[in-house]
């Protein structure tokens, strides 16, 4: 019998503005503990929310972004439970009416497209940080994370393979960091994926009994989590057994998920309107005026690569997997209008660079108009593809014109063919061996020859006319 | 509609509140009259009504993005219980 | 003179002329506590020397020609609004040394017109009840018979304002919690509309019901303290933006231009006493003399009030005191090793009955399979009852009722009932379940000597009209001119 999983995730991210959702306190990450608190977010007796403008206009643009309806009256709500990092004793989030519904974005595997849906956008505010201390039966809680703004985006359960999750997952996390709402970083937390997973034998309608994921730290351990819990509700439904609804953590040292029978589980969170906080009530002026902030998303930049510039798909999935190269790569195009030799070079040589530097497309040491300026030497035949490299090199350490460098260097490529008749015939001659060995069949010791010439005139000389004219000698 | 015993037990728990038999007792036949009154409520007809959250209609009170002042961690950890290098300290919570 | 005695009114008068000084007015506010407060019980805590400290700067004030509309004057607060640095209880274990690292918003504005402020007044825990008796830290009496209550929740308030341990204080009121006390001591106390004062600061009870104001010797002082404490505050979402009057304009004479409604189901209210409800004819007798028309009008739903208060306001309290769990302030029972154990054990020791019995009703009213028959079901009841008034207000200007079934009854009475305890509030919670201001003013006096209040609600935000109306009607009876023989 053949099994499906359906997949379903819920993805919190922290949103990126100066101040915390309901008060006036710092979002920055990494100060000392309790240092960016107040009466506010510490829960304490008397306070009230105000809600921050900019968290709904971040939300606002991600639902927009991601094609849902939203909703021109949502509210509030409280979500009651104890836990030592949610001072008030309640959550203020969005229950029954959020801010944002029925949306979807496109993906793509393996070539082919697919709608995954998307249920609900909506608000709420992140829970403090808690420390358990591994010697003494104590926790700490810091409170600086309390009060942060986060939305919840929660997918139809529309994806059917881990590699589905996997292209739905960086494809919304490319939209947050597109659109400026949030870093979307999974190591420091402000990204964080919960899955929902069950299988049926395929084709069929009724949906399994699902386990919800938790722990997945970055996108290969959501599909590698994916991949094991489908295997493991397989082999108890083959073995007869029966799938339990529980919430399962992923070990990522074990590569295994494990039961987490707590007795947190049975959650009853008494979901009411919040009294002190209004309705938000959204018209459709703001809704354009936001709409007009949105820049190009990635999977529109990402087709037009491919029908504008004729780049194969796999090139502009890279070349719009931020909108920061993006931009690198349209402003060099537009000095240097070949765009496959463009996207060649960045993603063989830039990304290459900036990968070991650990730099982001932000910080490259070249500019897109040096790498412009690069590429056209090269394409006028001044210097050869193989300088460009040592050239690049350069550029990047010392930040110069790719033309300062090749003038001061003297890299200039040789084409003058009675130069290079004549290296090459002082070559032929002083390796008779090796020419006697060519005319008798061993073809491949062009390649020698071609070695020994470029020595000899130090790389300048112009490969393409070395070969022709290498040729040509040793045929006669 | 009375209440049962273990309701209470049930809705305490949820409310972290620990009562002892002599209280279940007690809150059980007093939040039963309680309950008993309060279902008067389902005689009238409410169909189509509206429920009200706010009593006034208000809509979309926000504030501005910008950063205010933030307590003293001093002051925000003058009432802690307990406490240790800029930390409140709660027993631990698993296990 | 015994500048205790004074209102606060007078008193302005009196220090602006410098007839009298504030370090002397406070000085003898401060020996009255002194005399009278072991018998009566109105205060948690008394800040006699901060208070002197905020005398002697109002003194220096008034001395530069510097006046605020409360320079020098001694008033008390409900302990249920935070004072910065000063001891902030709601007559509860759970928060018995709880100091507020910041003020409510209208304690700055008090502090800003320049007002001492004295203590913090007893209550019943977290504002639930009507007795006084449910605080955790001592019993307060009616100043009037020292065996009876003084009302609830704000209690110590009223008593210490009827005792003239003060010249005025700060209450809340979530179902009757300044009206209800203020009837049972003789005194005056408003509830202003939803969203007229700030509820920043104001440990929430039930937040979509609860409102702070005034209660005062008279009229005159309710709208002179309202002045102070009205007004937008940007940290409070509920916080209307709507221009402040001077409510003093409004205490002029003439009653010629209004009607009073009298709601026909009031008459029929459980327990009403028949002196009470004499009283309160006589009263509307008064009106018409002063020239008032009145008419009968019908609030249809004023028998599903008191239950869906008690749906709304526990469910609502039950979600607000979930903070109080001993990790960041207050009591936590520190014997407990696990964190749950810590949770149940911290709650149960540092809660009341009274609260614990709310807080369990409330979460059960909001728990799953339950929501939508009570909680949603009195929400939809209230929206009915809102209708009720906007229709009654149609035809009339004002609503007049008896503030309370009965006069203050002794203490210990009514502990162990709660059902009872609740519907003594009939007349009062209508208007928090409607956001509408209302006051109650003295009217009578039993035949025990026990004082009677009327009850005057208005339109949302129409506290002028209110206060015209008892101010007419004061300046016609006084009522108020009678003091307890403490």
């Amino acid at each position: 019998m053949e099994f499906e999983p359906v997949i379903g995730l819920e993805i919190h991210a922290q949103l990126k503005t100066n101040t915390k959702i309901f008060c006036g306190c710092s979002t920055s990450f990494g100060a000392p503990p309790n240092t960016h608190t107040c009466p506010v977010c510490l829960g304490m007796p008397g306070v009230l929310p105000v809600l921050n403008k900019k968290v709904v206009e971040y939300t606002i643009r991600m639902a927009i972004a991601t094609n849902c309806k939203v909703e021109r009256r949502s509210r509030w709500a409280r979500k009651n439970y104890f836990y030592p990092d949610l001072p008030k004793g309640y959550q203020i989030s969005q229950y029954e009416l959020p801010v944002a519904q029925f949306g979807y974005i496109d993906i793509e595997t393996d070539g082919s497209r697919k709608r995954i849906g998307i249920t609900r956008i909506h608000m709420e505010e992140d829970a403090g940080k808690l420390t358990h201390d591994p010697d003494r039966p104590f926790s700490m809680v810091d409170f600086n994370r309390t009060g942060v703004p986060l939305i919840e985006i929660v997918s139809e359960p529309d994806i059917r393979s881990p590699e589905e999750a996997g292209a739905y997952l960086r494809q919304l996390h490319s939209i947050v960091r597109y659109i400026g709402i949030s870093d979307g970083n999974m190591e420091e937390g402000s990204f964080r994926c919960d899955a929902n997973i069950s299988i049926r034998p395929k084709g069929a309608e009724r949906l399994g009994t699902r386990s919800e994921l938790k722990n997945l730290n970055s996108f290969k351990h959501v599909e590698k989590a994916l991949y094991y819990e489908i295997n493991r509700q397989k082999e108890i439904i083959i073995d007869g057994g029966r799938v339990v609804q529980e919430t399962r953590l992923w070990n990522p040292d074990k590569n295994i998920t494990t039961s987490m029978r707590s007795k947190e589980e049975a959650h009853d969170y008494r979901y009411f309107p919040d009294p002190d906080l209004l309705p938000l009530v959204v018209d459709n002026e703001w809704i354009d005026a936001l709409k007009k902030t949105l820049p190009e998303l990635p999977d529109r930049k990402k087709n037009r690569f491919i029908s504008e510039f004729n780049l194969p798909s796999s090139d502009a999935e890279i070349m719009s997997s931020s909108r920061e190269l993006a931009d690198y790569f349209e402003e060099c195009i537009k000095e240097f209008p070949k765009p496959k030799q463009v996207s060649n070079w960045i993603m063989g040589e830039l990304l290459g660079l900036l990968n070991a530097e650990g730099k982001t497309i932000d910080r490259s040491p070249i500019s897109s108009s040096n790498l412009a300026r690069l590429l056209k030497l090269i394409d006028k035949g001044i210097i050869s593809g193989k300088i460009a490299k040592t050239v690049f090199e350069d550029m990047a350490n010392t930040g110069r014109h790719p033309e300062e460098i090749v003038e001061k260097k003297g890299l200039v490529q040789v084409t003058d063919v009675s130069a290079i008749e004549e290296v090459v015939s002082q070559i032929l001659a002083d390796n008779l061996k090796e020419v006697e060995g060519y005319r008798k069949g061993k073809k491949k010791l062009i390649g020698f020859f071609v070695g020994q010439v470029m020595k000899e005139t130090k790389g300048k000389a112009n490969p393409k006319i070395v070969n022709e004219i290498l040729k040509d000698k040793l045929a006669e | 509609m009375k209440i049962t015993r273990d309701e209470i037990v049930h809705v305490a728990d949820l409310a972290r509140l620990e009562l002892d038999e002599k209280f279940i007792n007690k809150f059980a036949g007093q939040i039963g009259d309680i309950l008993e009154y309060v279902d008067t409520l389902g005689r009238i007809d409410t169909k189509g009504v509206v429920p009200t959250s706010h009593a006034i209609s208000l809509i979309n009170a926000f504030r501005e993005d910008v950063l205010e002042k933030h307590l003293d961690r001093d002051l925000a950890l003058a009432n802690a219980p307990e406490k240790e290098d800029g930390n409140f300290i709660v027993p631990k919570v698993i296990g | 003179m015994n500048l205790h005695e004074l209102t606060i009114q007078k008193a302005l008068k009196l220090l602006k002329e410098k007839e009298i000084s504030s370090t002397d007015l406070t000085r003898a506010v401060l020996d009255r506590i002194d005399a009278v407060e072991e018998r009566v019980g109105a205060y948690i805590t008394i800040a006699g020397e901060t208070a002197m400290e905020q005398a002697m700067l109002a003194d220096r004030a008034i001395s530069t020609g510097n006046i605020s509309p409360l320079t020098g004057i001694p008033l008390a607060i409900k302990d249920l609004i935070c004072t910065e640095g000063l001891r902030t209880t709601c007559a509860s274990r759970i928060l018995e040394n709880f100091v507020p690292p910041y003020d409510a918003f209208v304690i700055k504005k008090l502090k800003k017109a320049g007002a001492v402020i004295v203590g913090k007044a007893n209550m019943d825990e977290f504002a639930m009840g009507s007795s006084t008796e449910n605080s955790s830290i001592k019993i307060t009496r009616n100043p009037w018979d020292l065996n009876r209550i003084p009302g609830g929740s704000s209690g110590g308030s009223a008593a210490a304002v009827a005792a003239d341990m003060c010249l005025g204080s700060l209450g809340s009121d979530t179902g009757g919690s300044i009206r209800q006390p203020a009837s049972l001591c003789g005194i005056v106390g408003m509830k202003p509309t939803y969203g007229r004062v700030s509820r920043f600061g104001l440990v929430a009870f039930a937040s979509s019901l609860d409102q702070i104001g005034p209660m005062t010797k008279d009229v005159t002082d309710c709208a002179v303290l309202m002045n102070v404490i009205s007004g937008f505050d940007p940290k409070d979402s509920t916080s209307v933006p709507e221009d402040v009057s001077d409510y003093t304009s409004f205490l002029k004479n003439g009653l010629s231009e209004i009607t009073v409604g009298i709601p026909k189901e009031y008459n029929a209210a459980e327990g009403l006493n028949p002196e009470v409800a004499d009283a309160v004819k006589d009263a509307v007798r008064v009106m018409e003399d002063l020239g008032a028309k009145c008419i009968e009008v019908s609030l249809p739903h004023t028998e599903y009030a008191v239950a869906a208060y008690y749906v709304i306001a526990p469910s609502e309290a039950s979600s607000n005191l979930a903070r109080y769990d001993g990790v960041k302030y207050g009591f936590r029972d520190k014997e407990k090793k696990s964190l749950i154990e810590m949770y149940r054990s911290t709650r149960s020791n540092g809660f009341g009955p009274e609260v614990q019995r709310r807080i369990i009703l409330g979460t059960y009213c909001l728990s799953a399979g339950y929501y939508d028959a009570y909680y949603r079901k009195a929400s939809r009841v209230r929206t009915l009852i809102m209708q009720d008034f906007d229709n009654a207000f149609k035809k009339c200007d004002v609503i007049l009722s008896p503030t309370t079934p009965t006069t203050a009854f002794r203490i210990g009475e009514k502990k162990d009932d709660p059902l009872a305890m609740y519907l003594s509030d009939i007349f009062t919670l209508s208007a928090n379940l409607a956001g509408i201001p209302g006051m109650s003013i003295p009217c009578g006096f039993s035949s025990a000597g026990l004082p009677i209040g009327l009850q005057i609600m208005g339109k949302h935000f129409d506290e002028g009209m209110l206060l015209k109306v008892a101010y007419n009607f004061e300046q016609a009876t006084n009522f108020h001119k009678q003091k307890a023989s403490i």
